[in-house]
C-alpha cells in the first residue's frame, strides 16, 4: 500500500495515518493532499498522527512542508492526537514544528480549524468553543 | 564475580539494502527494546535515532549493515546498534554534528538530533571507505 | 580431611555466632540462620576438599559465592549492619581454624601452610560478602530513589480540561524526563488542553532547568495543549533575566491562582459570586 487515504468532509479534509510512516509513502502523501486542497478548494486540513509511534527529522518536514503548501493554497492545517513519545523526541531532535497548528485529538481539531475559518472569513469569534488556538512558535 | 564496563549479551547483524529491509530493522530494534523492558518513551528514542540512521545509509552510502546487541552495565541492560557503511565518508565531522548543516537536502538535524536522543553516541568515518556510527541507549536512561 | 569434620565446623560455627552479642533474632530465626549457615558449610567444605586452586575467582568456586552472595544481599535487605555481616563471616573463619588447630596440633609445619590457605580463601570470601552486601544496600538506595521520584510528581486534576503539576525539589534532567511523561500522559488520558506546571517548590532556577521547563513545554504544544508556568517567585524572575534566559515564548504567572484563572479565560469560563448578575 503505497497510498493514505484522503477524506473529504464539506470543505475540509481528513486524512487519518493508520500505519508508520516510511519516507515513499510521507512523500505520496504530501503531493496527494497538495493536489486535493487545490482540486476541493478545502479550507482546513485535519491529520491525524494517533497511530503513529515514530516521527523522526524526514517525516517531521513532511508534516512541516503540508502545512506550508496548504497555507499558500489559503488552507489552514491541524494535526491531531500526537502520541507524548513522539512529541518528547520530536522536541530533543530539535523539531517543534513551528508554524503547525495541533490540537489533541479529532474533535478538538475540528473546533480549533472551524474557529481559524470563520476568522478568517467574518472576523467574528462569537460561537468559538473551547478550542485553544495555538500556533507552536 | 567482577562485570566489565558494558558486557554482550546478544548480537545480530541486520543487512540494509532495500526499503523493506529498514522496515525490518525497525522491527528488529523494537523487538529487542521490548524484550529487555525498555519504557516506551526511550523505546521511541531509540526507534527514531535507529531511523535517522538507517536513512542517511540509505541516502549517503546506498545501504549497509547493521549490528543489534543486548548490553548490560552490571545493573542495568541497553541496546547497542552499530551502522556500517562503505560509502563516501563524511570529511568534516565536526560540522556534519553541528546542528543545521547538510550537505543532502535535508534539515540537518539527523546526527546532532540523534545524538541528543541516545546515551552514547561515537561515529568515525573515513573518506572513501566509509563511516561508522554506534549508539547506545539504556533500558532506564 | 574436613569433609568428617563438617558437623563439628558447623557447631562451632553456629555456636560462635550465636554467643556473638550481635545476634539479631529479631530479623532472622536460629533455625534460619542455621540451614543459612550449612548450606554454606557444606559447599564450602566441599571445595576446600577437592584441593581445588585458592582463587575465588575461578569457576569451581562459582557455587560458594553464589551462596555467599545470595546470602549477603539478603541481608542487606533485611537491615542487618556491615559489621553484623562481617561477624557472619569472620566466625567461620574462627571455627574453621579451631578445628584445624585440634587436627594438626602436633604437626606445626601442616598446621602453619592450612591456616594461610584458609585464611586467604575466607578473606577472598569476606571481600565477596561486602561488595555484595554493599550492591544490596545500594539497590535498596536506587529503588527508594525511584519511589521518591514517583511520589513528588503527581499530576492534578483542577478542572475539567485543566491540569496542575506542582513541583517540589531541585528539576534535574532524570526528574523532567518523569515529569515530562507523567504530564504528558495524563493530558492525553484526560483529554485536557491545559496544563500548570507551577514551580514554587523549586529552590533554583538556573540555564539548565529553564531548558528542562522549555521542553517541557514545547512537548505539550506539539500535542496540543497549552502549558502554563506559575509560582515564579521574584528571586527566580530576577535570576532568570540575569541569566539571560528566554522565557517569552511561555506564558509565565506568578501564582497558581492567576495561571487557572488565565485558563479559565481561555476555556471561556468565569468564576462568580452567587447572586451576582452577569453585565
Amino acid at each position: 500500500m503505497d497510498k493514505i487515504p484522503i477524506l473529504r468532509m464539506g470543505s475540509y479534509l481528513l486524512v487519518t495515518i493508520q500505519v508508520d510512516l516510511y519516507d515513499r509513502l510521507a512523500l505520496n502523501l504530501e503531493a496527494d493532499l497538495v493536489q486535493m486542497v487545490q482540486k476541493t478548494s478545502a479550507k482546513g486540513v485535519l491529520i491525524d498522527i494517533s497511530a503513529v509511534s515514530i516521527v523522526d527529522s524526514f517525516m517531521g518536514r513532511i508534516i512541516g512542508n503540508i502545512a506550508g503548501m496548504c497555507k499558500i493554497l489559503d488552507s489552514e492545517t491541524v494535526v491531531v492526537g500526537m502520541q507524548p513519545a513522539v512529541a518528547i523526541t520530536l522536541i530533543e531532535l530539535g523539531l517543534p514544528l513551528k508554524g503547525v497548528h495541533t490540537a489533541l485529538d479529532v474533535e478538538k481539531g475540528m473546533a480549533l480549524l472551524k474557529s481559524m475559518i470563520d476568522e478568517t472569513n467574518y472576523d467574528d469569534d462569537d460561537d468559538y468553543e473551547g478550542a485553544d488556538d495555538l500556533i507552536l512558535e | 564475580m567482577r562485570v566489565p564496563m558494558t558486557l554482550s549479551l546478544s548480537k545480530d547483524t541486520v543487512l540494509v539494502e532495500k526499503e523493506q529491509d529498514v522496515v525490518f530493522l525497525k522491527n528488529r530494534v523494537k523487538e529487542v527494546a521490548v524484550k529487555i523492558k525498555m519504557g516506551l518513551v526511550n523505546q521511541t528514542r531509540l526507534l527514531t535515532a535507529a531511523s535517522e540512521l538507517v536513512r542517511n545509509m540509505m541516502r549517503y552510502a546506498n545501504g549497509g549493515k547493521c549490528h543489534i546487541e543486548v548490553v548490560s552495565s552490571g545493573r542495568v541492560n541497553g541496546v547497542r546498534l552499530t551502522f556500517i557503511d562503505r560509502g563516501p565518508g563524511i570529511p568534516d565531522i565536526a560540522a556534519a554534528m553541528r546542528d543545521g548543516f547538510s550537505t543532502g537536502k535535508s534539515l540537518g538535524l539527523g546526527l546532532p538530533g540523534t545524538k541528543r536522543l541516545v546515551n552514547e553516541f561515537d561515529i568515525k568515518s573515513k573518506v572513501g571507505e566509509g563511516t561508522t556510527v554506534t549508539i547506545l541507549k539504556w533500558a532506564n536512561g | 580431611m574436613l569433609q568428617k569434620k563438617k558437623k563439628t565446623i558447623l557447631e562451632l560455627w553456629m555456636k560462635n555466632q550465636l554467643a556473638d552479642e550481635g545476634l539479631r533474632e529479631d530479623l532472622i530465626s536460629n533455625d534460619e540462620l542455621r540451614s543459612q549457615s550449612e548450606e554454606l558449610v557444606d559447599s564450602l567444605v566441599g571445595n576446600l576438599s577437592l584441593e581445588s586452586s585458592i582463587d575465588v575467582d575461578s569457576d569451581a568456586w562459582s557455587p560458594v559465592v553464589e551462596i555467599l552472595g545470595g546470602i549477603a544481599i539478603t541481608r542487606a535487605r533485611q537491615g542487618f549492619s556491615p559489621r553484623e555481616t562481617g561477624n557472619f563471616i569472620f566466625s567461620l573463619k574462627e571455627a574453621l581454624l579451631e578445628v584445624l588447630q585440634q587436627e594438626f596440633a602436633g604437626d606445626l609445619q601442616t598446621l602453619f601452610t592450612e591456616s594461610l590457605k584458609i585464611n586467604r580463601i575466607m578473606d577472598a570470601l569476606s571481600v565477596v560478602t561486602f561488595e555484595t552486601f554493599i550492591k544490596g544496600r545500594e539497590e535498596v538506595i536506587l529503588r527508594q530513589t525511584d519511589e521518591i521520584a514517583e511520589i513528588s510528581t503527581p499530576v492534578i486534576r483542577v478542572w475539567n480540561g485543566i491540569l496542575a503539576l506542582p513541583i517540589i525539589g531541585t528539576l534535574d534532567s532524570a526528574r523532567t524526563q518523569i515529569v515530562m511523561e507523567n504530564l504528558l500522559q495524563e493530558i492525553v488520558e484526560t483529554g485536557s488542553s491545559i496544563a500548570i506546571l507551577d514551580i514554587s517548590g523549586v529552590p533554583a532556577v538556573d540555564s539548565l532547568v529553564a531548558q528542562h521547563l522549555i521542553k517541557t513545554v514545547s512537548a505539550t504544544r506539539l500535542m496540543g495543549a497549552e502549558c502554563i508556568i506559575s509560582g515564579i517567585r521574584p528571586e527566580i524572575a530576577q535570576t532568570v533575566v540575569h541569566l539571560g534566559i528566554d522565557l517569552s515564548n511561555i506564558i509565565t504567572k506568578a501564582s497558581l491562582a492567576s495561571a487557572l484563572a488565565h485558563a479559565f479565560k481561555v476555556m471561556r469560563l468565569e468564576v462568580r459570586k452567587v447572586g451576582t448578575v452577569q453585565k
